[in-house]
């Protein structure tokens, strides 16, 4: 078995043992609190650019390729967890993590302290870090540290997972154009149980390529990283606010909240994980939610631009869901179609087929 | 929805003495509630025959009564009380029979008092069999075919009908699934029917579908008024379905299960909950096809039970205190979760470790006892081991339960045809980390090459008593006894002699082929790593949600060895583990 090595950007340096392909990858250092999952976890474009912390223990307990993945490769860049699982039990498991991991050439480490990984992450905030599974003598820590040290968050993750080319799935009664900024397939495989036709664009389509495929309403997806950057897709959804009705999930969510002029901040360590409580409060419900986002949109920079706060996180207070009616807009900022994790909040995706 | 202020004051009804089914977690449960309620200022009178219990201190409640825990005398201290309502579903099995029957007795409407929590219908939906089968296929969703029979005779049918053996036979109302058992065969059919109609509350019993082989998962959920639901803690047993969950080895949370399944499972276990009128905590069992993972609902208890208290402690979510807040009104984001710190109880707890219950039984003590599990419980406590993966948690139980896992020396297994491929794979297994393993056939024949593989066998047949099985095993130096045979029911003296002799020496047995896998994981893990322990307080500041500091920067951490990563502080300043 070999080595690796975590370093994070202030200097500190651990050591575990490695799991997955070898190799030396960058990313935010994050963590999510999933307890089961971690094959759509780690396939969730929206982790691209992240080293993915499990902050439960026992990580590939159930084996492998035991579900529909959320995209065809795993996107996180790094995975770091305590136990990496050798005797999965599950009738559907083709194989384990470590060969999950190396399938798609993706680096970890197992027989990290976790826990105060995570406590540190929490108390800190996340942190630029470098894994690195292979020779630990070869490693050159100074190398990566001045790598690290140029770190910037404000980069497009979006272009790197979004499609190339428009693409056409199922045929339904209705026409959803979906803006691609790197969707799960899960919100693809719930909408198709709606009875649509949807209509895939890259992130860099313009309104007026996607309105001439009259669409009888638009979806703007979830995406990895700092939304603020993607002007194109900012823009794009400008044109298309009030032309059509339109669902936003997560970076989507953001993107909208940016068109209409609001802001959006990072948050000190996110929400990820499939156990996020959200109160809907036009309805009283609460929602057990999938949730994965390290920026929040401040809800003082939406006040008097035409869009209530609607979802609220009962963790912390912060932004789940705008609504607009008059324009038909509707968002959140967790992912209602779950998987991994509870699909409590499906009723936002029937609200937004009803107005189709 | 705040707190109906109708409700001053509440009478809790306890469990009374502890027997086998209801033991302290039913004390645990009416105590938390009771402190619950008093902290909204609501007067509480607690009614339990037993005085060993903290529930009876006037530190928990404002009123006590120790008295008979009878319909009749509880009827009579209502009408002394006069309380505006009372909770029935912290006292086990007892309170929801004693409110069942003053309903029933039109006490609670004569005196006007109100049941709060989960209504009366509610409760007789998910206790009654027949209601209950109703409703859970009124809803689409599977349950094991069930008749319901009132005599010997009656039962043969329902077999026929049902299409044959095995079937689960089980008693309506009845605790610690007294007078239940799978019966394999006509004798086995007429003691569990006869014992099960002098049990039963209704003079019935249910012939039920035996679904052989699946496993076993429960949920806690835990529903308020508003209609809101949570699942604290998926759970597994695993032994399969048809050993009783008090009997049972429980991993929390569920290790075999993916997240679709999972989803699939919670999904279900809400759609029942809502059917039934839950307002509050209750445990749903689900019975699952491992390989095809078809599943069935196998019940709900609609009371907070001893898997809630294993839930509790597993996650740091406190069950009973939010079901008597539920009670009151309140709506799961309008209630603090106090052990955790500042998030609500509109979460579900996630965790940073495994927990593995595991039974401990009073073979020791009762001389004739027969240590194997079934439908019917018989132990009476448990352990609760915590480990960062299951092999730790289990090893730490099962040391708890006083049944230490050895690391090396003679085991010895026992074997019969139909179990011969389990034991092969456990005699192999056994044999790479160094045991030397003895083969015991109490059936000859059938078991293939089974015995070329071992180190040499036990013989049986002269033995008189369990006292030979004893000598037995002491003299030929084992440490260990695996018991992989199935059907044991009937008239096993040999395994009853040797499970007798291995209690007499001191001997750790397992009696499940599950059982016996977990413990040859333990014993690989135990190569490598080493064990940890930690407060309960640390580990469960992180299963509280990301906003719950709970600890200072690494506080609790600063001093722990990391295991196999070690950090290296390169810039001493920013080293802040």
């Amino acid at each position: 078995m070999s080595e690796a090595l975590l370093v994070l950007a202030d200097g500190t340096v651990i050591r575990g043992k490695g799991i997955g392909a070898e190799g030396e990858v960058y990313g935010e250092l994050v963590f999510t609190t999933s307890f089961s999952g971690y094959e759509e976890t780690l396939t969730d474009p929206s982790y691209n650019g992240q080293i993915v912390l499990f902050t439960y223990t026992h990580i590939g307990n159930y084996g492998a390729w035991t579900c529909e993945l959320e995209s065809n490769r795993i996107w996180a860049e790094g995975v770091v967890v305590r136990d990496a699982c050798r005797y999965p039990s599950n009738a559907k498991s083709r194989g384990k993590l470590d060969e999950f991991l190396r399938e798609y050439g993706v680096p970890g480490m197992e027989g990290v302290d976790t826990r105060a990984l995570t406590v540190r992450i929490r108390e800190h905030g996340t942190v630029p870090a470098a894994l690195v599974n292979g020779d630990p003598s070869s490693v050159d820590i100074a190398g990566l540290l001045e790598r690290l040290a140029r770190w910037r968050y404000e980069t497009d993750l979006v272009r790197e997972v979004t499609c190339n080319s428009v693409e056409v799935i199922g045929s339904g009664r209705k026409t959803v154009a979906l803006l691609d900024c790197g969707v799960k397939m899960g919100i693809i495989r719930r909408l198709l149980r709606s009875n649509v036709t949807i209509v895939r664009f890259p992130a860099w389509t313009s309104a007026g390529e996607m309105l001439s495929w009259k669409p009888d309403g638009v979806l703007v997806s979830n995406g990895p990283g700092d939304p603020s950057v993607i002007s194109y897709a900012i823009e794009t959804v400008r044109e298309l606010i009030g032309k059509v009705p339109m669902m936003g999930v997560c970076l989507g969510h953001q993107l909208i909240a940016l068109a209409m002029g609001g802001r959006t901040y990072k948050m000190k360590f996110g929400h990820r994980g499939t156990n996020h409580p959200v109160k809907d409060l036009k309805t009283g419900r609460i929602y057990i939610t999938l949730q994965n986002h390290g920026y929040a949109v401040d809800p003082r920079s939406i006040e008097g631009k035409g869009f209530k706060v609607r979802q609220v996180s009962l963790n912390d207070g912060t932004v789940e869901g705008l609504e607009n009616q008059e324009l038909m807009v509707l968002t959140t900022q967790y992912h209602p179609e779950g998987h991994p994790g509870p699909s409590d909040a499906d009723a936002v995706f029937e609200e937004f087929i009803g107005w189709l | 929805m705040p707190k109906l202020d109708w409700i001053r004051s509440v009478l809790i009804i306890g469990s009374g003495p502890i027997v086998i089914g209801q033991a302290a977690e039913f004390d645990y449960s009416g105590s938390q509630a009771s402190i619950a309620l008093r902290e909204e200022g609501v007067r509480t009178i607690v009614v339990n025959s037993n005085p060993a219990t903290i529930q009876t201190d006037f530190e928990v409640a404002d009123i006590v009564y120790i008295e008979p825990l009878v319909p009749e005398v509880v009827a009579e201290i209502l009408r002394k009380e006069r309380p505006d309502a009372i909770l029935p579903t912290m006292g086990g099995q007892t309170g929801l029979n004693i409110a069942v029957r003053l309903h029933e007795m039109g006490v609670l409407d004569e005196l006007g008092v109100k049941v709060i929590g989960t209504p009366v219908d509610a409760i007789r939906r998910a206790e009654d069999r027949r209601l209950f089968h109703e409703l859970v296929r009124s809803i689409g969703e599977r349950i094991p075919r069930s008749i319901e029979v009132g005599s010997f005779e009656e039962a043969v049918d329902a077999v026929r009908e049902l299409g044959g053996f095995p079937v689960l036979c089980r008693a309506s109302y009845a605790l610690g699934g007294t007078g239940s058992g799978v019966a394999w065969n006509i004798e086995d059919l007429r003691r569990l029917v006869n014992t099960g109609l002098m049990v039963s509350m209704n003079g019935k019993v249910a012939i039920d579908e035996y679904l052989e082989g699946w496993k076993e998962y429960e949920l806690e959920v835990v529903r308020d008024s508003a209609d809101n639901c949570v699942s604290v803690c998926p759970m597994e047993n695993v032994d399969p379905l048809g050993i009783h969950t008090g009997e049972s080895i429980v991993v929390a949370p569920a290790q075999t299960l993916t997240d679709e399944e999972y989803q699939v499972l919670r999904r279900a276990a809400f759609k029942v909950v809502r059917a039934i009128g839950v307002i509050g905590a209750c445990n749903i069992q689900f019975a699952v096809n491992p390989e095809s993972f078809e599943y069935a609902v196998i019940e709900v208890n609609p009371r907070v039970s001893r898997s809630s208290a294993l839930a509790s402690k597993a996650t740091g979510y406190p069950i009973a205190r939010v079901a008597a807040k539920v009670a009151l009104g309140y709506t799961l984001d309008e209630i603090r979760n106090k052990v955790v710190g500042t998030v609500t109880a509109a979460m579900e707890p996630t965790v940073d470790y495994v927990v593995v219950k595991i039974p401990r039984w009073p073979v020791d003590v009762f001389e004739t006892m027969d240590p194997v599990i079934g439908t019917m419980m018989k132990s009476t406590g448990e352990c609760m081991g915590i480990g960062r993966c299951f092999e730790e948690a289990y090893w730490k139980a099962e040391l708890a339960a006083n049944n230490p896992i050895p690391e090396g020396g003679r085991v010895l297994v026992v074997a019969d045809p139909t179990t011969s491929d389990e034991a092969k794979y456990i005699i192999s297994e056994l044999k790479s980390f160094g045991f030397e393993v003895l083969l015991m056939l109490v059936e000859k024949g059938g078991t293939g090459s089974l015995e070329e593989t071992t180190d040499g066998s036990i013989e049986w047949s002269s033995w008189r008593d369990e006292v030979d099985a004893a000598v037995a095993l002491r003299s030929s130096g084992v440490g260990m006894v695996i018991d992989l045979r199935r059907r044991r029911r009937g008239a096993d003296v040999t395994g009853y002699r040797l499970r007798r002799g291995a209690v007499i020496t001191g001997i750790p047995y397992v009696t499940t082929y599950q059982g016996a896998s977990a413990a040859l994981r333990a014993v690989r893990w135990l190569r490598t790593e080493r064990p940890e322990f930690r407060s309960l307080n640390e580990l469960h500041s992180l299963a509280a949600g990301q906003r719950v500091a709970g600890l200072k920067a690494g506080s609790a951490y600063r001093n722990t060895q990391i295991e196999e990563g070690q950090i290296i502080n390169s810039r001493a300043e920013n080293a802040d583990l």
